[in-house]
């Protein structure tokens, strides 16, 4: 149920992305965090160990990362907002317990602060690998939800709207950061006063109680365990009281409502910022750090009398696809700046249809992209 | 046999979840029964009580049970009961696992849950063998035994789960066999009430693939070998039984809502510290806690205290 809560007033501050994360979590009402020391996401949980314990809520350091997102599952049964945060190599680890929270739809928050990768890569080097991985990397066809900040404000943002999601649609949300953003120090004013959701509880009798019932909408309510409503949670499939089935009747109208409550509510989901984009001949997509270096070539093209605009993508997926199709109707083409090999582009390529051009400023080695080179692009284009 | 009735009645999901995925012979149908009866003997009440499982026949084991339940992934269940039990401490967590999913997948978790000792009670039946998958050897099966991925014999040292709990630091250990039906269910509820990180390893028979593989075709025999193969005495050749381990180790729990507590306090004294004018008298609980604190910090927080409390 939606609450809006007062936060603390502050003026403003010198802080660091990941420090934004870890207010964010706070003010979206964070009951439990635990997570494995990683680079460049440690400063994260070095707050949760200071913050939690004060408030009554849990800090725990796991054995690794797999026990982390185990626990937060495990504490979101018990009725606790939980997120855990790690980097490329812990990410992975923790895959199969994303899809478990997925085939369950246990909320739980996810922050991933990239490095430059694949395997060890470069710890303290910032990069936009994992895009693909937010989306794939549990096994098996799924929904998920990815929201990428690009600035200190937007981490703080963007957490609590992680939570959010997370609550509302009773789905695991990843906050994809970088090494940029989250070691970023920025002046930030007072942070927005943001509206709370937490999930929707059952009212009705314990004997009426299905955790599945595909019949009450998109997202039935959740009980925590030891609340009276005594039911079984399995990432077998299973029907509308979590109960496993091998019954195709069962099986089909759930995956359908798993996958409608994010397909179905893009409009609430989906959230990008637009600068220029009406007018653009050429449109930058971009997100994250890389969407810093977008933004300035994109002022930068502007005096020179360039017609360029910015699409920013703060929810990586879904993604804007009727807004991109739009927009390849309207400009010429789009250029789109991302530190990787090109994830999402593959995507704005498939959304354009040949119906607008699609190139790409790429850069993948841990240093970030500069404005000058996605200039040129624009001028080359 | 009508007096076996309640329990089915009062634990079972009967109406809704037999048969079982278990085969013929199987010892979890056994150790399930020692589980409820265990739980029956503390008159818990079922709303309190979470069963949490990981991934193979033995994880299967809750489904049938009117628990709060919940059926993890492979290896992951202590995980899984560790956050359960931190956000709901209220509950009483029981933790149930075969050989392969607490030893070998689940290995870390396992010494770890036993370093940390959370109060939960680790129920492993330990059948020597990956039954769901048809029968490869696990962490536990003996050296020399069959099966279908050491066709030739296994050559893998096996781990003593017991030896192993007790080395990582479980506060209480015990062992027993679906041969000792009435044993079992006495330390299944003696687990349970340990406050602590309990271990209960039960010796399962798969006779349908373990059995078959290494010469004990049926569950009688193999549940014969249970009988003249352990002992509650220390005896060379038998595997011990019984209360293995029970020690007093501080509860992480309880360490962590302490840690809460002084977190609290310290975070009052720096807002004190922050603001003169509002500060209120220490009250002599705040004064005994920062007495046994050692830090540098702590003392300057002492420090502030003996300051605040001499206005």
């Amino acid at each position: 149920m939606p609450t809006t809560i007062k936060q603390p007033k502050q003026s403003a501050r010198f802080m660091q992305g990941n420090e934004a994360i870890a207010e964010g979590a706070l003010a979206a009402g964070i009951g439990f965090f635990a997570a494995y020391p990683i680079t460049p996401a440690n400063e994260i949980s070095e707050a949760m160990a200071r913050e939690l314990p004060a408030r009554g809520a849990v800090f725990i350091q796991m054995e690794d990362e797999i026990a982390s997102m185990a626990a937060v599952i495990g504490a979101s049964l018990g009725g606790l907002k939980a997120a855990t945060a790690t980097s490329g190599p812990g990410f992975s680890l923790m895959q199969e317990q994303i899809g478990y929270a997925v085939a369950t739809e246990i909320p739980s928050v996810v922050i991933d602060v990239q490095r430059a990768g694949p395997s060890t890569g470069q710890p303290t080097f910032g990069a936009q690998g994992d895009v693909m991985q937010a989306r794939w990397g549990t096994h098996g066809d799924h929904p998920i939800i990815v929201l990428s900040p690009s600035s200190v404000s937007e981490c703080f943002a963007l957490t609590v709207r992680a939570f959010n999601l997370a609550e509302k649609y009773r789905t695991p949300v990843i906050l994809l950061a970088d090494e940029v953003v989250g070691h970023m120090r920025e002046r930030v004013s007072e942070f927005p006063v943001m509206e709370v959701v937490s999930r929707a509880r059952p009212e009705v009798h314990p004997e009426w109680y299905f955790p599945y019932d595909n019949d009450l909408g998109d997202v039935p309510p959740l009980a925590a365990f030891g609340d009276g409503y005594r039911y079984h949670v399995t990432g077998l499939f299973h029907d509308k009281s979590g109960f496993p089935t091998q019954r195709i009747d069962e099986i089909d109208p759930w995956f359908e409502r798993l996958f409608h409550k994010i397909e179905g509510n893009t409009d609430d989901i989906v959230e990008v910022s637009e600068e220029g984009t009406r007018e653009a001949e050429i449109v930058l997509v971009s997100y994250g750090a890389a969407a810093r270096s977008a933004r300035h070539a994109m002022k930068m093209a502007a005096a020179d009398g360039k017609r360029v605009g910015l699409l920013k993508l703060k929810t990586l997926w879904p993604l804007p696809e009727d807004r991109i199709k739009e927009l390849a109707r309207s400009a010429k083409g789009f250029i789109v700046v991302e530190m990787n090999r090109g994830q999402v582009r593959l995507d704005i390529e498939r959304l354009a249809a040949g119906r607008a051009a699609v190139e790409g400023v790429h850069r993948f080695d841990g240093e970030m992209i500069s404005p000058t080179s996605v200039l040129k692009a624009i001028e080359e284009f | 046999m009508a007096e076996k009735l309640p329990y089915i009645q009062d634990y079972l999901r009967s109406k809704k979840r037999f048969p079982t995925v278990w085969c013929p012979g199987c010892g979890i149908g056994i150790v399930a029964g020692g589980i409820i009866r265990g739980i029956d003997r503390l008159k818990l009440n079922k709303d309190e009580v979470a069963i949490v499982s990981g991934i193979g026949c033995t994880g299967r084991m809750p489904v049938y049970m009117d628990f709060n339940t919940v059926h993890t992934t492979h290896g992951r269940a202590l995980a899984f009961a560790t956050g359960l039990k931190l956000a709901k401490p209220s509950l009483k967590v029981i933790v149930l696992m075969g050989d392969g999913d607490a030893l070998a997948i689940g290995g870390n978790h396992f010494i770890h849950a036993c370093r940390r000792n959370l109060d939960l009670t680790a129920i492993i039946v330990n059948n020597n063998t990956y039954g769901m998958t048809g029968g490869q050897q696990s962490p536990t099966t003996l050296l020399g035994a069959r099966s279908t991925n050491a066709p030739y014999g296994n050559i893998d040292q096996p781990f003593d789960t017991c030896f192993l709990a007790k080395a990582a630091g479980a506060a209480f250990v015990a062992r027993t066999t679906t041969y000792h039906a009435g044993e079992m269910e006495r330390l299944v509820a003696r687990a349970i009430s340990k406050k602590g990180f309990a271990v209960l390893e039960v010796l399962s028979q798969c006779p349908v693939f373990y059995g078959k593989m290494n010469r004990m075709p049926t569950a009688v025999e193999m549940m014969q070998w249970f009988r003249d193969n352990t002992s509650t005495q220390d005896v060379v050749g038998r595997i011990r039984r019984g209360v293995l381990v029970d020690r007093e180790v501080p509860e992480y729990g309880d360490e962590y809502r302490k840690l809460v507590g002084s977190a609290q306090e310290q975070k009052d004294i720096r807002e004190r510290k922050k603001s003169p004018a509002t500060v209120r008298l220490a009250g002599p609980h705040e004064a005994v806690a920062v007495e046994h604190e050692e830090s540098e910090k702590s003392a300057e927080v002492a420090k502030a205290v003996e300051v605040h409390g001499r206005k």
